[in-house]
């Protein structure tokens, strides 16, 4: 497959089919060229694609611990400004590296302004350890640390919100992007890169495994995230909101009814009162980042 | 040239030599001063390194990590709490056979807080696969710097090393140390060449995860690794010695032991006093001598056992306790007089920074004569 992404992230490693996450290590490598050096943290990721003595990556790469990533890349940078050499460093991790225990990492390689790109692959919940809540497990998901149950309606919180956190640190670029929208993570990878100093990029990437769907629906559960605005793609420049991919939307219950991790939502009966607090969501959401497409009715 | 300098600047001179490329540390008492006299040294263009101050110890060494495997030498410095934060990091840079070089400099653990001397910190990682050197005063504390970055950096070594130093009793005394100069060092510690390195032109993977099938042969070549830096810090310590003339090369250092009944055992600065202490027992007829361990990872065990040969009992004075067991010296002392039919005793003793005197020694020694060991020594009479 001459040109295509597979010239940098092989074939053949472990994933689940369907992986969304798979599928965004091809999407960033493709993005960013062979003169990166991943850093990896502990994860799915790491796991599936690196079982010695084999590896997918056929750029530099090294993994060290589930929570040091940024400080890995951290040191990286400096290493490579000190030789004068001008590789390109991605920190990549999952949501639970990324948003629960490896945050004193970023904080401190964003608040130093280190050269670098992190990326998580954000599938909602740890799913390396079977499928357990994190800091970006939305709102009444059901994990098998958060399960729904006769007292339970899944996960009590809504995802915490890491873009807005990390521009709070002066990251010049922060933007979110979805796996089902292929063109639109290459063009943020590449832009994150080129632009100098920490930038983030949070990449929502649906686990047919963790969060129950058939492995050949995965883009389109990506697709529909974003069609209801539980997820949005956007980019903040220098903190501002500048750009969020609009939409025509649908209503929340489309993407829900799909995922076994919703199922109490819907079974033994209809649960209208929480499906109403997610559809808030996604309402608060559309106006935050003014994602609803106005259609001209005739 | 001579200099009288506090432990710390000593060491932070000697770290500077070394030309580490990239720095990454944390203040923490009582290894601040180092980082800070860094930090200076980069600030006026003493020192051409990127320094990164980073927001943990355990992001320190997570940076000295990156910044090795990418193909620096790097440089970081912590103590006590600092090095139980950067537990996790330690195992993975062994792993990875990244040449860091890291001074410790020895304080207790909490709780209860302390800021004062003894050895459990860097004893506590004595299983983690890094190099561990101890000096005595703080002209061994500078030269074992020199040493143990050749060591490690030995393509048949590839191991990190801790170079430690006692917290405030060297760290922050003032003592003449014969600071080498740049010429010196760059004869004797080649410019930096990493073995493999991330490299955008010859990619590979470094921390791959691995089965059960090969899990274990990486921990034997880590073993083996360790096994051959014995000879490494043999011939750096020879080297050093011919262009220097002190000489580190043994990994124990024998004082007046040929005709010893009682051997004490120890690391670090307590020697000195232990020396002196000797000299006063020697006077009054006691046949006592004094085995400085200088190298306790890899622990030197012919050396060891062939120095102690001749001894009717070992006292071995342990800044460090396993709890639950004994000091760690002491057990291993013990593992490699097995067999030979001499008592090895056992005496906790300065945690925390209790002071040690050369009567305390000498009681010490009093006790032994009698037999009367594995205790903590010295300690309040309520809790008795």
């Amino acid at each position: 497959m001459e040109g295509s992404s597979c010239d940098l992230f092989e074939f053949g490693h472990r994933a689940c089919g369907g992986c969304g996450a798979a599928l965004a290590a091809r999407l960033i490598l493709d993005a960013a060229g062979k003169d990166t050096i991943v850093c990896s943290s502990t994860g799915c990721m790491e796991v599936f694609s690196t079982p010695y003595p084999e590896t997918a990556w056929k750029i530099p790469w090294i993994h060290s611990l589930f929570e040091n990533n940024s400080a890995v890349a951290s040191g990286i940078e400096a290493s490579l400004k000190k030789q004068g050499r001008k590789e390109k460093v991605i920190a990549l991790g999952g949501d639970g590296a990324t948003f629960d225990i490896g945050v004193l990492c970023i904080s401190g390689a964003f608040e130093r302004g280190h050269d670098i790109t992190y990326v998580c692959y954000d599938n909602e919940a740890y799913m390396n350890t079977g499928i357990q809540r994190s800091g970006a497990t939305p709102y009444d998901a059901s994990t098998t640390t958060s399960p729904a149950g006769k007292c339970s309606l899944g996960n009590k919180r809504q995802k915490k919100d890491l873009p807005a956190i990390l521009a709070a640190h002066g990251a010049p670029y922060v933007a979110t992007a979805s796996i089902a929208y292929p063109a639109d993570v290459k063009k943020k990878i590449k832009k994150a890169l080129e632009t100098k100093g920490p930038c983030y990029v949070q990449i929502h990437a649906p686990c047919c495994t963790g969060w129950g769907f058939e492995g050949e629906k995965t883009m389109a559960i990506g697709k529909l995230a974003v069609e209801t605005g539980l997820w949005v793609n956007y980019e903040m420049e220098e903190g501002k909101i500048t750009r969020a991919k609009k939409v025509v939307r649908k209503p929340v219950e489309e993407y829900l009814k799909e995922q076994k991790r919703f199922r109490h939502l819907f079974k033994p009966k209809r649960n209208d009162e929480e499906i109403g607090k997610i559809q808030a969501i996604a309402d608060r959401n559309a106006e935050r980042y003014g994602i609803d497409l106005k259609i001209k009715k005739d | 040239m001579m200099e009288i300098m506090e432990g710390s600047h000593a060491v932070a001179h000697a770290v500077k030599l070394c030309r580490p490329q990239v720095i990454a540390a944390y203040p923490i008492t009582p290894q601040t001063h180092i980082v800070e006299a860094l930090a200076d040294m980069v600030a006026d263009c003493h020192l051409d390194a990127e320094y990164i101050t980073v927001e943990s110890e355990f992001s320190a060494l997570s940076a000295c990590l990156g910044a090795s495997a990418a193909g620096s030498r790097v440089y970081s410095a912590t103590t006590s709490q600092g090095l139980a934060l950067m537990f996790e990091v330690c195992y993975n840079v062994s792993g990875m056979r990244l040449p860091i070089v890291m001074t410790i400099v020895n304080r207790s653990l909490g709780a209860p807080l302390s800021i004062w001397n003894d050895q459990q910190d860097s004893i506590s990682l004595r299983d983690s696969g890094w190099l561990q050197y101890y000096a005595q005063d703080n002209q061994e504390a500078t030269d074992l710097h020199y040493i143990a970055y050749k060591v490690a950096e030995d393509h048949d070594v590839l191991l990190p090393a801790f170079v430690c130093l006692d917290g405030f009793i060297l760290s922050h005394t003032y003592e003449p140390v014969d600071m080498l100069t740049q010429e010196q060092v760059d004869s004797f510690l080649p410019a930096f060449s990493a073995y493999q390195r991330l490299d955008a032109d010859d990619p590979i993977s470094f921390g791959m995860y691995a089965t059960p099938d090969y899990y274990m042969e990486f921990r034997y070549e880590i073993d083996q690794a360790m096994k051959r830096s014995a000879k490494a810090f043999s011939s750096a310590g020879k080297e050093f010695a011919e262009l220097f003339g002190r000489d580190y090369s043994a990994p124990v250092e024998s004082y007046r032991l040929d005709d010893a009944d009682t051997a004490l055992v120890a690391m670090g600065s307590i020697c000195g006093t232990a020396k002196d202490a000797v000299d006063e027992m020697r006077k009054n007829g006691k046949k006592v001598g004094l085995l400085n361990v200088r190298a306790f990872r890899p622990f030197p065990g012919p050396e060891l056992a062939k120095a102690l040969s001749g001894v009717s009992r070992v006292a071995v004075l342990d800044k460090n306790i396993s709890l639950g067991a004994k000091g760690a010296v002491a057990l291993e002392v013990k593992d490699v007089l097995y067999g030979s039919g001499i008592p090895v005793l056992d005496y906790i003793i300065a945690l925390g920074g209790r002071d040690v005197r050369k009567k305390d020694i000498a009681a010490v020694v009093d006790l032994a004569e009698k037999n009367q060991g594995d205790l903590f020594y010295g300690l309040r009479k309520e809790v008795l």
